[in-house]
């Protein structure tokens, strides 16, 4: 499908020339220009130029009678847009816009029994016409978010004092769900997610508290808001690697997980596993490690015979090649190590333990340093010790190896530390294994140069076949011409 | 072996002995076992070997269960199996038994990967072609079936590329199913299929019957073109190039065009940006009067849409629009309805659109010949060579050939020299590296003296460039200006400038003399090496840098083919051999290769 989609950003679009030009100037450089970048919506621009505002009398000066009516003229009136790209033009009619927004915010946060049953059309109408809009292109389309300024939305002025509006909405005491579900519906809630992608923090923000709402107040809306969710990880993993809002959508994820109810059901494993665990390759994973990892955690202690297939899932992920992952995932692991029961622990411990072995032989140093202090946490040092038979062996090789090998005077510290604790946890074995160490290398270089004698046979095997064959059809060929001969 | 009735075996296939026809399984499984993934990836990668040694009907009853039944590993091993087992017919006995390997690859279609799953599709795909009809109906068709139906996504997206290899060669009460099952997924729930179906929508279309196209992909494609996802709709632009290709004109108006309309309308920006990545595509389906009726008004509209990306994509398919158009009345279409928008774009706010323009506005020339040109396309080229960006300039001079055909360059060639000066000394050193490459063909076009009077310092300077690419380039460039001005010319300018750096402070400049001795020598001919450059290189064997000395070795090596054996023994050999044994272990090296190579050793 790669050839399909458009790409994202606009240097794609031209590139003949730009890819002779420098590719290399330093970020910072580039920070520098960014900075303070706005966009606005893509949707917006396509429109013409607005109709001026007229201010409508304040509310509280307004009778009771009178201030539904006017309630409803500034809901209607606070539809209207206007373009913040352009920061001369309508001035008059963007304040009154955003002191009617101030004003509506106020009303219903302070006011009871303003929040009624004909006002719900208008109310979500404005709220749609505000927020629901195109994303625009992004600007920079390797936008680094550790690195690089965000794009901010140009209308910000205004649309923040809708979401506050939306949010006092939602959480008014004279809120009905039951009524609300008639405008606010699969659609809305859709549309809603899909802003979620905005480049904007403080918009992804507003927008994480909305939806945690929705989700709370709309039981019907539920499955809806946690299938969609499920869509758009699953097109992030493996189709354009590319959402901004992916932390804040597992945020959400964290407290909805909290609150499922046991035993877990097959839809919510399928998830942990079909989801979750395989976002963990995505390639800006430490953009929302901290949230995914709480997921992950908040399954296992709902239901801990999930422990061996998520360490099992997390194995076959384990990053081949970027160091700065393997960090993340060995915060992971231990994260569930800590909470995981020695039953389940047994389960595991070969596999893991084996992948633990090679990040303490790695050579960059951080990522042994990582695995290394599993053994200053108390709970593992004990299930190690309960399980020292299986896991010294495991482990014996790699850490002998850096103990007299790694380049990182820190890292031989450490291990030899880690090795002197599991000396004192089984001294025999330890004895054994180092007796033993330099045979077992032999072995090992034995069963390579067999795996390499097989492999040549098997080769040849397959030139005979293939001799055979050409002789065969030698052969025909031969009796054909002496036939021909005769 | 038992493999040897097995067709293409030969009857010298039965003379494996009993041990050897049963390790290599033994081999595979242990290897399969590995801990290591780069062995498990080795073994698999040499499965052909193994089925081989197998013989076809060990490979059938054995292997491919064992295969079927582990698929479990890591992605990389999958990716690995998949594609070999779309070669496999032949190792499990020819079309008669292709159907085996359907099982394992009908796992490796369900997996999460994207890349297994796509690999798995395509070995599919391949190997449909090699079913019997009779086999395709009866085993490949119920796979179809059964990926369309499966309960999570991979599946069904998976089968969306396996329709239209088997409809084809299908009875027609098996077509009507498939046709249904493609239905099905077209209005599926998951985004992710709704995509793949879309993608493969005019795939579909094209090896369906006429009236079906009508009766059923028509309708399909107007939803999937108003889907509530602008990454399904894009999807649905795709398709309509293929379905449009099927279509007389009236059915296109009334079944296609209100879509197509709608697509270039759209309020999301990729949908649109899609139309006019397509637009040629478009045009060349719908065919001329639909492309003046609606196309161009589109076109104009996406010319100057909001959003830059939608008008760089555009902007990129200017010419080929142009082009297309019937030669018939094309001028006026082109001078009243695409120049008056192109005007716009040459002073658009996002340089990517004007880049994207450069890089096709010259191409325009031809269509509209001299006059045209003249009046109403120079003063935009010359608009763009003064651009501040770079990009749009750089795109400008490297079109240039497309002008010079038409009005030749001269017109242009007071704008051209600053734009090319300025360029020339851009911060950036990839432009100038662009614009050094350009220099032989402007050299070409402007003359030789246009050339020495205003462009040979630009080229005599950058050897003196302080990144190396831009030296390497420049003494790559000035062997192409001696072989296009000749060797006389050079002996006047360049070759004089050239051997006067030899004697730089820098050493970076001494070697630089170096590396255009090797570029011109043999442009420059025997007589110009040995009286002019020759005795500057044995001089410099004597610098104080090694660098320097052991490139003047290499040197020697490079240019003594050129010279004469007397100038080789007499004074070549003497100087090698003394820094045969010079201080310096790469200089001791260089010098010894360069006499074994020229067998002066």
């Amino acid at each position: 499908m790669s050839s399909s989609s458009p790409p994202v950003g606009a240097a794609s679009a031209a590139i003949s020339a730009s890819e002779k030009v420098d590719g290399f100037t330093r970020k910072s450089v580039r920070k520098a220009q960014r900075q303070k970048r706005s966009q606005g919506s893509s949707q917006f621009r396509s429109q013409g130029s607005q109709a001026e505002l007229h201010p409508l009398p304040q509310l509280k000066d307004a009778t009771s009678n009178e201030q539904q009516e006017l309630f409803c003229q500034k809901l209607q009136q606070c539809c209207i847009l206007f373009d913040f790209m352009d920061s001369v033009s309508d001035l008059k009619s963007k304040e009154i816009k955003r002191a009617t927004l101030n004003e509506l915010v106020e009303y219903v946060s302070t006011n009871r029994g303003v929040i009624v049953e004909s006002a719900y059309s208008d109310i979500v109408k404005m709220i749609s016409a505000n927020i629901f809009r195109t994303l625009p292109p992004s600007d920079n389309p390797d936008f680094d978010p550790e690195e690089d300024e965000p794009t901010l939305e140009a209308s910000w002025p205004h649309i923040q004092l809708v979401y506050e509006f939306f949010l006092r909405f939602l959480e008014s005491p004279d809120f009905q769900p039951s009524i609300a579900k008639r405008y606010i519906d699969q659609k809305f809630v859709q549309q809603l997610l899909e802003l979620f992608d905005s480049e904007d923090p403080r918009e992804r923000d507003f927008l994480k508290t909305v939806l945690h709402r929705i989700y709370g107040k709309f039981l019907g809306l539920r499955a809806f808001i946690r299938k969609q969710i499920n869509n758009i990880f699953l097109r992030f993993i493996y189709e354009t690697e590319h959402f901004n809002g992916v932390a804040e959508l597992l945020e959400i994820l964290g407290s909805i997980i909290n609150g499922f109810a046991l035993p877990l059901k097959a839809e919510h494993k399928q998830f942990l596993m079909k989801v979750l665990i395989p976002m963990h390759t995505a390639k800006g994973l430490a953009l929302f490690h901290a949230q995914l990892a709480y997921c992950v955690v908040q399954f296992l202690e709902k239901d801990t015979t999930l422990t061996e297939p998520v360490i099992r899932g997390l194995l076959k992920f384990w990053p081949k090649t970027c160091s700065q992952k393997e960090v993340m995932f060995l915060g992971e692991i231990e994260e569930i190590l800590d909470v995981i029961e020695p039953t389940q622990f047994k389960k595991i411990e070969e596999p893991l333990f084996k992948q633990i072995s090679k990040c303490v032989s790695s050579s960059h140093f951080q990522v042994a340093e990582r695995a290394l202090y599993f053994w200053n946490n108390e709970y593992i040092l004990s299930l190690i010790e309960e399980n020292i038979d299986k896991i010294l062996p495991i482990m014996f090789g790699s850490l002998y190896k850096i103990s007299k090998e790694h380049w990182n005077p820190t890292i031989v510290a450490l291990v030899y530390n880690v090795l002197k604790t599991l000396m004192e946890m089984n001294g025999k074995l330890f004895d054994d294994l180092t007796g033993s160490y330099k045979a077992e290398r032999q072995r090992e270089k034995k069963k390579e140069l067999e795996r390499e004698e097989l492999w040549k046979k098997l080769e040849e095997l397959k030139l005979k076949k293939a001799l055979e064959k050409q002789n065969s059809a030698y052969n025909m060929h031969s009796i054909l011409s002496n036939t021909s001969d005769e | 072996m038992a493999g040897a009735a097995g067709p293409g075996t030969g009857p010298g296939a039965a003379g494996g002995d009993g041990d050897d026809s049963l390790y290599p399984i033994a081999v595979l499984i242990d290897e399969l076992r590995n801990e290591d993934v780069q062995l498990r990836l080795n073994s698999i990668k040499k499965l052909s070997t193994i089925a081989l040694a197998l013989g076809v009907e060990r490979t059938r009853t054995e292997l491919l269960p064992f295969l079927t039944d582990t698929i479990y590993d890591e992605d990389e091993v999958l990716l690995a199996l998949a594609e070999q087992l779309g070669n496999f017919t032949g190792l499990v006995g020819g079309p008669d038994f292709a159907h085996c390997l359907l099982p394992p690859l009908e796992s490796l279609a369900t997996v999460e990967e994207t890349v297994v799953r796509d690999k798995a599709v395509e070995s599919l795909r391949q190997i449909s072609q090699e079913h019997t009809p009779i086999a395709l109906e009866a085993h490949f068709v119920p796979l179809v079936k059964r990926l369309a139906s499966g309960d999570w996504f991979t599946s069904r997206t998976s089968a969306c590329g396996l329709f239209s290899v088997c409809y084809p060669r299908a009875s027609n009460a098996v077509k009507a199913e498939i046709r249904q099952h493609f239905r099905s997924l077209c209005s599926d729930d998951t985004p992710m299929v709704r995509r793949a179906a879309a993608s493969k929508l005019g795939e579909f279309a094209k090896v369906l019957e006429l009236d079906s196209v009508k009766s059923e992909i028509v309708p399909l494609f107007t939803n999937l073109a108003s889907d509530e996802q602008d990454s399904v709709r894009l999807l649905a632009v795709e398709a309509c190039v293929s379905i449009a290709q099927l279509l007389s004109q009236e059915d296109l108006e009334a079944l296609v065009m209100p879509t197509l309309r709608q697509a270039a309308e759209d309020k999301s920006w990729r949908v649109r940006y899609m139309v006019a990545d397509k637009f040629s595509e478009l045009q060349k389906a719908v065919g001329p009067k639909i492309t003046l009726n609606d196309l161009i008004p589109a076109f104009q509209n996406l010319l100057k849409d909001c959003e830059a990306e939608v008008r760089a994509a555009a902007a990129h398919k200017v010419k080929e629009l142009c082009e297309n158009l019937p030669p018939e009345g094309r001028e006026t279409i082109i001078m009243n309805q695409i120049l008056p928008f192109i005007k716009e774009l040459v002073s658009d706010t996002n340089q990517h659109v004007k880049s994207a323009l450069a890089s096709v506005i010259m191409g325009l020339s031809t269509i509209l010949g001299k006059e045209n040109t003249i009046e109403h396309l120079l003063p935009l080229f010359l608009a763009q060579l003064k651009d501040e960006c770079p990009e749009v300039r750089l795109n400008i001079i490297s079109n240039l050939d497309c002008v010079n055909e038409v009005i030749g360059i001269r017109q242009l060639s007071q704008s051209l020299l600053p734009a090319i000066v300025e360029l020339a000394e851009d911060a950036k050193w990839r432009v100038r590296l662009a614009i050094i490459e350009y220099m032989p063909l402007l050299a070409g076009q402007l003359g030789v003296q246009f050339f020495d009077e205003k462009l040979n310092s630009l080229c005599m300077a950058w050897l003196v460039d302080h990144v190396y690419a831009i030296r390497e380039a420049a003494t790559n460039n000035l062997m192409k200006l001696v072989k296009k001005f000749g060797t006389e010319w050079a002996q006047n300018t360049i070759v004089p400038k050239v051997l006067v750096m030899a004697s730089d402070p820098n050493y970076l400049h001494r070697m630089t003399t170096l590396f255009c001795i090797n570029a011109l020598s043999e442009a420059c001919g025997q007589e110009i090496t040995t009286k002019q450059m020759l005795p500057i290189v044995l001089k410099m064997a004597g610098d104080q840098v090694a660098n320097v000395r052991f490139n003047v070795a290499k040197s020697l090596q490079k240019i003594g083919p050129i010279l004469d054996t007397d100038a080789l023994q007499e004074e070549v050999k003497p100087v090698l051999q003394k820094l045969g044994q010079d201080e310096d272990v790469d200089v001791k090296y260089f010098a010894q290769e360069a006499l074994s190579v020229l067998a002066l050793a």
